[in-house]
């Protein structure tokens, strides 16, 4: 269910702008990786390059190589819509569909795929619910509007959608940051029971939360404005908390920059 | 400093007991203005409400320009009304189902039947067209199309709605006749089988030409309400669709198009109420004749606002009563649109407004 994710030397563009210069890591399956480091320091751009989101806005390209277990994400001859089914993203701002159902939006990304029965939808909307934490809570209600939900449910209703089509990665570009800290602490709950199906790469700026749910951590930073991103540190996450190899790695988990 | 003491120092007066205005005059040396006119926050007397200021003013002129929008339609009834009454009274046929429109002789005989069929037939055909090609045009030029051509090509659509619908009619009449005469050769050659398509001519100044020529009218206001509201799609709902792995149209599909509904809705009804009320540019290009018809290429045609612009001129009293009574029915049809489109709206309210 869970595969590997290997960079080598990604960059990544905005016209001519470089935002994040020669990244390498990899991610090792059923695990939870954390992206941590200063605002527009790229963080979210890696994460956007992986499922191939970043090429979404005009102008935007990578170099470098990407893969997933021994696949190029960027051959030109791979189906960009697989590469994104295969790696599924949750968003900084809970996104349910508006105008959709809390159940039609779990089955959405189903839908697209062009599974149409009913008793499949309607497992899978209950599984990828009960996944989410969810279930209990909307069970009465699954053709209210999605939007309605608090915030917290909501971004689990995103999450419950995201899994439903069955990823092998799940990319999470600052879930959080717009809950509460118990609406935070259901989804970092969340996060230690997907990591059994899913590998997870979580970018955030609560560092408490990079050292309680990742296994590794990666610490990016700029030198200056206008500079593109670096992967400073890439390292389990004990040894970044307690004993960085980079100054600067330690400089930022100590408060002292950034 | 000194003339605005703050809240915390009243509230440390408040403390030691003594009131807020003692322990400024004594403590902080407030000028002896400031006795009276108190600042804002500095204890005291609170500030007397103004009674007649911008406030009152404002709220007074935005009332009236509301009630004035009810004096305006009540006035408009009540004219229509009282002229179309005496009308129909004098009509010595059924003024709903009567086929024929002679009101102006001694014994006036004339039905809105006839015109208010051609003006549904023809404002039907026309959105039948335009919407599709609208919203096509639409989603192109907000999803599609690159911004260095988006923008022109918006422009030139916007241009099209600010061509004068008079110019539309003689284009009409003198130049799209011939290819739609043909195109009705055509259509009547092949698919006279079809009972809207057949007929032993002549053809050209029909429904047909009258329908092409409102597309084209309605055409820009559909485009261009409907790309409004396609660009208004929520970026992040776009993105989470793409991250579903959606392609681009259904991406279109699944985020823009029901986000969009409600709008798109609104802005054919607006095409529709434009349809319905056309005057010069229908009494141009239709044939004018008097009979409940489903063929659309033959000559023929009539439109209740194209009635009142063709007969207006050599009408008497009671012809101007019976073409103010059609002018009734016109505003009673289009009120009935607009109705039903804001019940369709308001079904999904709770989806609409949860999403705000």
């Amino acid at each position: 269910m869970a595969k590997r994710i290997e960079a080598s030397n990604v960059s990544s563009y905005y016209g001519s702008f470089k935002a994040i210069d020669s990244v390498s890591m990899v991610v090792e399956p059923k695990t939870i990786t954390a992206l941590i480091g200063p605002s527009g320091c790229g963080k979210s751009t890696f994460l956007r390059s992986i499922n191939r989101m970043h090429e979404v806005l005009p102008n935007a390209r990578i170099e470098g190589s990407l893969r997933i277990d021994e696949q190029n994400i960027y051959d030109p001859d791979v189906d960009v819509t697989a590469v994104r089914r295969l790696i599924g993203m949750v968003f900084q701002r809970p996104n349910p569909f508006p105008t959709m159902s809390i159940y039609e939006n779990v089955v959405a990304g189903l839908k697209l795929n062009g599974v149409k029965k009913k008793s499949l939808l309607d497992d899978a909307a209950e599984q990828s619910l009960k996944s989410a934490n969810l279930w209990n809570e909307v069970k009465d209600r699954l053709g209210r509007p999605g939007a309605g939900l608090s915030g917290g449910q909501q971004q689990r209703l995103c999450i419950a959608r995201t899994i439903a089509v069955e990823p092998q990665v799940v990319l999470m570009d600052e879930p959080c940051s717009a809950l509460d800290p118990i609406s935070t602490l259901a989804i970092e709950d969340l996060m230690f029971k997907l990591k059994d199906r899913f590998t997870i790469i979580i970018v955030t700026h609560n560092m408490q939360q990079a050292a309680r749910v990742s296994d590794k951590t990666g610490f990016f930073s700029i030198d200056k404005t206008g500079d593109p991103g670096r992967l400073i540190e890439y390292d389990d996450t004990q040894k970044i908390f307690s004993n960085p190899t980079e100054k600067k790695t330690e400089d930022y988990i100590t408060g002292r920059f950034g | 400093m000194g003339d605005n003491p703050s809240r915390s120092e009243n509230a440390t007066a408040g403390d030691l007991g003594v009131t807020g205005r003692h322990a400024r005059g004594a403590g902080t040396g407030v000028s002896p203005r400031s006795y009276e006119e108190p600042p804002f926050g500095g204890g005291g007397a609170l500030p007397k409400k103004t009674r007649f200021g911008m406030e009152a003013g404002f709220k007074g002129l935005s009332v009236a320009a509301g009630a004035m929008v009810l004096v305006i339609i009540v006035a408009i009834a009540v004219f229509l009304i009282s002229k179309a009454v005496p009308a129909i009274n004098a009509d010595t046929e059924n003024f709903l189902t009567y086929k024929s429109w002679f009101p102006n002789d001694t014994e006036p005989k004339f039905g809105i039947a006839v015109l208010a069929f051609g003006t549904v037939l023809t404002s039907i055909i026309a959105l039948l067209v335009a919407v599709p090609i609208a919203l096509g045009i639409a989603l192109f030029l907000s999803h599609y199309a690159p911004k260095r051509l988006a923008t022109p090509l918006g422009f030139v659509i916007d241009l099209l709605a600010a061509v004068p619908s008079v110019v539309f009619g003689l284009w009409g009449r003198d130049v799209f006749l011939e290819p739609v005469r043909n195109f009705s050769l055509w259509l009547n050659e092949y698919f006279s089988w079809i009972p809207i398509f057949g007929g032993d001519g002549p053809f050209g100044r029909s429904v047909l030409l009258g329908s092409l020529v409102l597309a084209i009218m309605v055409l820009p206001i559909v485009t261009s309400l409907s790309r409004e509201v396609f660009m208004q799609t929520p970026g992040m709902n776009e993105e989470a669709a793409l991250a579903l792995g959606a392609t681009k149209w259904e991406m279109v599909r699944t985020a823009v198009l029901p986000y969009g509904k409600p709008g798109v809705i609104a802005a054919v009804m607006l095409g529709l109420g434009r349809a319905l009320g056309e005057t010069i540019a229908l009494a141009l290009t239709l044939g004018v004749v008097f009979n409940i018809s489903f063929n659309i290429i033959e000559n023929g045609g009539n439109s209740i606002a194209a009635n009142i612009a063709n007969s207006f001129g050599e009408a008497n009293e009671t012809g101007r009563g019976a073409l103010i009574a059609s002018g009734l029915v016109l505003f009673a049809i289009t009120l009935v649109v607009n109705m039903a489109a804001r019940a369709i709206i308001y079904r999904r309210r709770e989806f609409r407004d949860s999403a705000a």
